[in-house]
């Protein structure tokens, strides 16, 4: 019996550390003789660099040395690589600007990184770094991406003509212009995807190091996938092969996606630490990280849906225009494109789709994957359609959506965009959310408000999301230039404790308490016997690193397949021991038995015999007990849901609060279930800041606004209601564990389902769609020109 | 930050002296606006002097007067057994400034010389009716806010506490900016010997400011019914990404019902 097993709500073990101040992030770490950098960086979104002079600056107290993109290039760094590729509807592949390390003739954004001034300590750096003297020519910049694509805009690239990165399709387009022939009624709408600030509470951090007795160098950086960056900056920035070059990424404080690139910093610290051969320490203050991390989301669309007259989908056109930011960051191509478009079916029957997409370079941070990745654009773009659609039809909202859901029973479902859905059941998940969050007793809850003169409204997204990206082959026919399996190490010790290393990383999710309890439920060992290694190239094989949601469905899956051999390994010795064939030993919680017999030997004393041995079947079997295993996924995994969102408005302020959220999703199977309520509420208070708070707002020529706390609205825990969590889940029919993936579902589903609350608390105002963030000052906005009409009228 | 002497005096005497040999130097109260500002490179003083040790914190109650020491956290503040029993509305402001981090820091007198526009105490001196007591004279609250970031100080003069008369009736309330939680409108609101007033901070262009309107209006009748239809010309107020002018006066009209409401 394995009590801190599958299914057990174990407390996370990394919290002691984390939660006492013991953990070990990369600030945390100094080493002997380490000096500090500081970047000398772009104030201007756009400007011709018409010289630098570092003459004084060098000369500065504690200066160690000062560097340029002339001093890289002369090198022959190469330039800060993109891992996707995306082709044009023309077969073209897309434009691909070279990104350098460091900014060569040209800045492209505020934040840009100039030089890298190297020093005795951090004040110095900075001083220096002041000190530099550049003389710029103001080109002007722009930040929208309409403003972008119109005539006479300024270039972001010179070799880029009209700002366009590509211009991509998806689906059957003539089939959906005939739908959109038999439709009765057409819906239109225009939304924007508010751009975000990813705002994890640890800032990025880096350490490089070289010794020049080996010529190895070593960088901690806080990564969520620290073979990718030994990979993309070994081999295509610094061409430092990966047996010279160990990555480590230590604790990290959060990531939310915005720690899976590869950044240029990381390359020039690198680099740097060859040149001055001491150790480099970086560390982005909040006011750099808000103007160099990768921001999210920033999608502006319009949609159309083509509806029967009984409120079936009959067909669904979308183009977008996602904003690229300056360069492309490592996976920005994939996510308008293969992450959010492939996903418009929803969890819709619609049987025709088709979907454009047009990326745009402007002078702003490079936008790329942020919690969700696509997807909750594509979820908010078809939640609120659906609504508008239920609103323009005078259908009731649930109505709608039980008309056209996959019924259950349709699994294996093929969407007409791409995806092939594995299963799901969501008329359930809304009758359980619906159940769970009193939805029949909302009108006398509104009735109650309007008593108190507030607006009461209620809301829902029913939604599917797509993680585990997957498999290798299919990514990379779709542009995908690294392959998406994950590798699993198993170390079993003699004693027969065991040392699992996972390509997977953990940056708060709790994998040494999930992983574990995987480990210790299929070995019938104890919990507490098992420890998960992550985060370092020089003990984990290899590995792609946690985003998608992927850490148990691929991460996990690769561990089942790693312990299958072990127990294979384990059977063979077990017969050997026990003198009975192969076919007769069976491994279950924890020992190897003879079938029809009392024999039996317990798990550690196979794995001594492994280490020992003396009574062992050498011809036939190495000794040890070690295992690697690498899983390339089938096919993406679904996890899907519903949520309902419930707020009151004061019509006096505009102030919207979230009185009510309830989930039910189906994440496949569950490890932990303390770990998924947190991973889902984690989630939609992510979601809830989006829909509600938080907005990167730049001004027409790419100077950001809301660029510090003092502007930027992250939600705080009295913005948040207590988040009511149900899972109701259909397993993962193509990976061994049945798991789906929580990281992202609550980011996912949950801004459509805040803002459709807010439209239908505003339904006496006239209010077709917002855009997010439906901030007070919004809703007073709408609430006063209403009145103001009324007034007139 | 820039580097910079450090000096703690031990009396506001010394303070002033160190203030005055150096043109450079900077008084340090709290910090909260201070620190932040310097660790942004924004202020570049060739010396702070931390008032901390120049006794000037202390609540005391002397006749029908609460006088508060510069140096007085907002923590203390609000927790004063002293200021509850005078004027509950400044216990209540001070219990809402920032964070429990904020108030165990900031101090009356800092936030009164700093005068932030969105700053929440300057309300509450003007409404009042409050003097300002410096090193060198007392200072009646009208005549020393004197526009954003602007005050009647002189240079090398410091506050050292703030006599508040006591109040009939009198209350804030606060619509905070979301992202800072300043006061994008704060209305305080009080009734004192010397009749009404009502306040505004965060909203106006030019700092806090009193609405004479509503002082007419809650004059005759001390209700939120009375300033109902008293508007506050936008062309006053501030605008930004968080807000446009005429939602700001808008609010300023909301934020005094709910003050007066409360009082």
């Amino acid at each position: 019996m394995i009590v801190d097993g599958i299914g057990a709500s174990v407390k996370r073990v990394e919290d002691h550390r984390f939660l006492s101040g013991k953990g070990h992030y990369t600030d945390d770490m100094n080493r002997p003789g380490q000096t500090h950098a500081v970047f000398r960086r772009s104030d201007s979104p756009h400007a011709r660099i018409k010289s630098i002079d570092i003459a004084a600056a060098s000369k500065m107290a504690g200066v160690v040395a000062i560097f340029t993109g002339a001093d890289l290039a002369a090198e022959g760094v190469g330039g800060v690589p993109c891992g996707w590729q995306i082709h044009n509807k023309d077969g073209s592949p897309m434009a691909e600007p070279m990104h350098p390390v460091l900014a060569i003739d040209k800045v492209r954004h505020v934040g840009d990184p100039i030089a890298m001034v190297v020093a005795e300590t951090k004040q110095q750096a900075k001083d220096a770094a002041e000190a530099i003297n550049i003389e710029f020519e103001e080109l002007g910049g722009i930040s929208d991406v309409r403003a972008a694509i119109a005539p006479g805009a300024p270039l972001v690239h010179d070799d880029v003509a009209s700002n366009v990165c590509f211009d991509w399709h998806i689906g059957d387009k003539a089939a959906t212009e005939a739908a959109f022939a038999n439709a009765f009624k057409i819906i239109k709408l225009d939304l924007t995807n508010n751009r975000l600030v990813p705002n994890a509470m640890e800032p990025r951090a880096a350490i490089s190091e070289y010794d020049i007795s080996s010529g190895e160098y070593t960088l901690h950086t806080t990564s969520q996938n620290p073979h990718v960056i030994r990979l993309l900056m070994g081999a295509f920035v610094l061409h430092i092969p990966e047996h010279k070059l160990r990555v480590v990424a230590p604790d990290v404080g959060g990531g939310f996606g915005s720690k899976i690139f590869h950044y240029a910093e990381e390359a020039a610290l690198t680099w740097a630490a060859a040149k001055v051969l001491r150790p480099i320490k970086w560390t982005a203050d909040r006011s750099e990280s808000f103007i160099t991390d990768a921001h999210g989301r920033d999608h502006v669309s319009h949609a159309e849906l083509a509806v029967a007259e009984d409120g079936k989908f009959l067909g669904l056109r979308v183009e977008t225009l996602a904003n690229m930011g300056a360069y492309l960051s490592t996976f920005a191509p994939s996510v308008p494109t293969y992450l959010s478009a492939t996903l418009l079916a929803g969890v819709y029957t619609t049987p025709a789709i088709y979907a454009q997409v047009k990326a745009v370079f402007t002078h702003t941070v490079p936008v790329d994957a942020y919690r969700g990745a696509g997807r909750p654009e594509a979820t908010f773009l078809l939640e609120r359609i659906v609504d508008v659609a239920a609103r323009d039809l005078g259908m009731d909202r649930v109505e709608i959506r039980r008309k056209n859901f996959i019924p259950a029973d349709a699994f294996p479902y093929q969407t007409p965009i791409a995806l092939q859905y594995d299963s799901g059941d969501y008329q359930t998940t809304l009758r359980e959310c619906l159940r769970m969050a009193d939805y029949d007793g909302f009108e006398a809850r509104r009735k109650a408000a309007a008593a108190k003169g507030k607006l009461r409204g209620i809301g829902m997204s029913t939604y599917v999301e797509a993680c585990g990206i997957a498999p290798s082959a299919v990514a990379g026919a779709l542009g995908a230039r690294a392959g998406l399996y994950e590798v699993a190490n198993i170390r079993v010790h003699p004693t027969g404790s065991v040392t699992v290393f996972t390509g997977a990383h953990s940056h708060g999710q709790g994998h040494e308490t999930t992983f574990a309890q995987l480990v210790a439920d299929q070995l019938g060992i104890p919990f507490n016997q098992i420890e998960i290694v992550h985060g370092d190239t020089s003990k984990v094989p290899f590995g792609m690193g946690t985003y998608g949601s992927r850490s148990l469905s691929v991460g996990g899956s690769a561990m089942v397949k790693a312990m299958d051999k072990i127990i294979l390994k384990g059977r063979k010795i077990a017969a050997h021991l026990m003198e009975a064939s192969l076919d007769d030993v069976e491994f279950k919680d924890g020992k190897f038995t003879v079938t029809g017999t009392d024999k039996s030997k317990a798990f550690a004393e196979i794995s001594l015999t492994a280490y020992v041995p003396h009574n062992y079947p050498i011809e036939e079997l190495e000794p040890g007990l070690e295992e690697t295993a690498f899983y390339d996924p089938k096919n993406f995994t679904y996890p899907g849901g519903c949520h309902i969102c419930e707020v009151e408005i004061d019509p006096n302020t505009g102030t919207v609060a979230v009185i009510n959220f309830t989930a039910v999703d189906d994440v496949g199977r569950v490890i932990n279930p303390m770990i998924v309520e947190g991973q889902v509420q984690g989630g939609i208070a992510q979601g809830i800041g989006q829909a509600l708070l938080e907005h990167a707002i730049y001004d027409e020529s790419g100077q950001l606004l809301s660029g510090s706390m003092m502007d930027y609205t992250m939600p705080r825990a009295d913005d948040l209601p207590n988040i009511l969590v149900g899972t109701e889940s259909t397993m993962c029919t193509h990976n061994p564990l049945g798991a789906k993936g929580v990281g992202e579902v609550g980011a996912i589903g949950s801004p459509p389902a805040v803002i459709n609350a807010v439209v239908d608390a505003l339904r006496d105002y006239d209010v077709r769609h917002l855009d997010m963030p439906a901030t007070p000052a919004k809703i007073w906005g709408i609430i006063n020109a209403h009145t103001l009409k009324m007034a007139a009228e | 930050m820039y580097d910079f002497s450090y000096h703690k005096p031990g009396s506001v005497a010394d303070a002033v002296k160190m203030l005055g040999a150096d043109g450079e130097a900077k008084a340090l109260a709290g910090g909260m606006t201070f620190i932040p500002v310097l660790k942004q490179r924004l202020n570049k003083p060739s010396a702070v002097v931390d008032l901390s040790a120049a006794g000037l914190s202390g609540i005391k109650l002397e006749g029908d007067k609460l006088i508060i020491g510069a140096m007085t956290t907002h923590a203390t503040v609000a927790s004063s057994p002293e200021v509850k029993k005078a004027i509950p509305a400044l216990a209540h402001l001070a219990n809402n400034i920032g964070d429990r981090q904020v108030r165990s820091r900031g101090t009356i007198g800092g936030s009164l010389a700093n005068n932030d526009p969105s700053a929440c105490y300057p309300s509450a001196v003007l409404a009042l009716g409050a003097t300002i007591h410096t090193n060198q004279r007392k200072v009646a609250a009208d005549d020393y806010f004197q526009g954003m970031f602007a005050t009647a100080l002189e240079p090398g003069e410091i506050i050292t506490a703030v006599e508040f008369p006591m109040a009939e009736r009198a209350a804030y309330a606060k619509f905070p900016n979301p992202a800072s939680r300043y006061a994008m409108v704060g209305v305080f609101v009080a009734k004192t010997a010397k009749g009404v007033r009502v306040a505004v901070t965060g909203a106006g262009q030019n700092g806090v400011f009193r609405h004479a309107a509503m002082e007419a209006a809650l004059s005759t009748s001390f209700t939120p019914d009375a300033i109902k239809s008293v508007t506050t010309p936008a062309d006053m107020m501030n605008a930004d990404i968080h807000g446009s002018a005429a939602y700001r006066a808008h609010l300023v009209g909301v934020m005094a019902a709910r003050a007066v409401a409360a009082a």
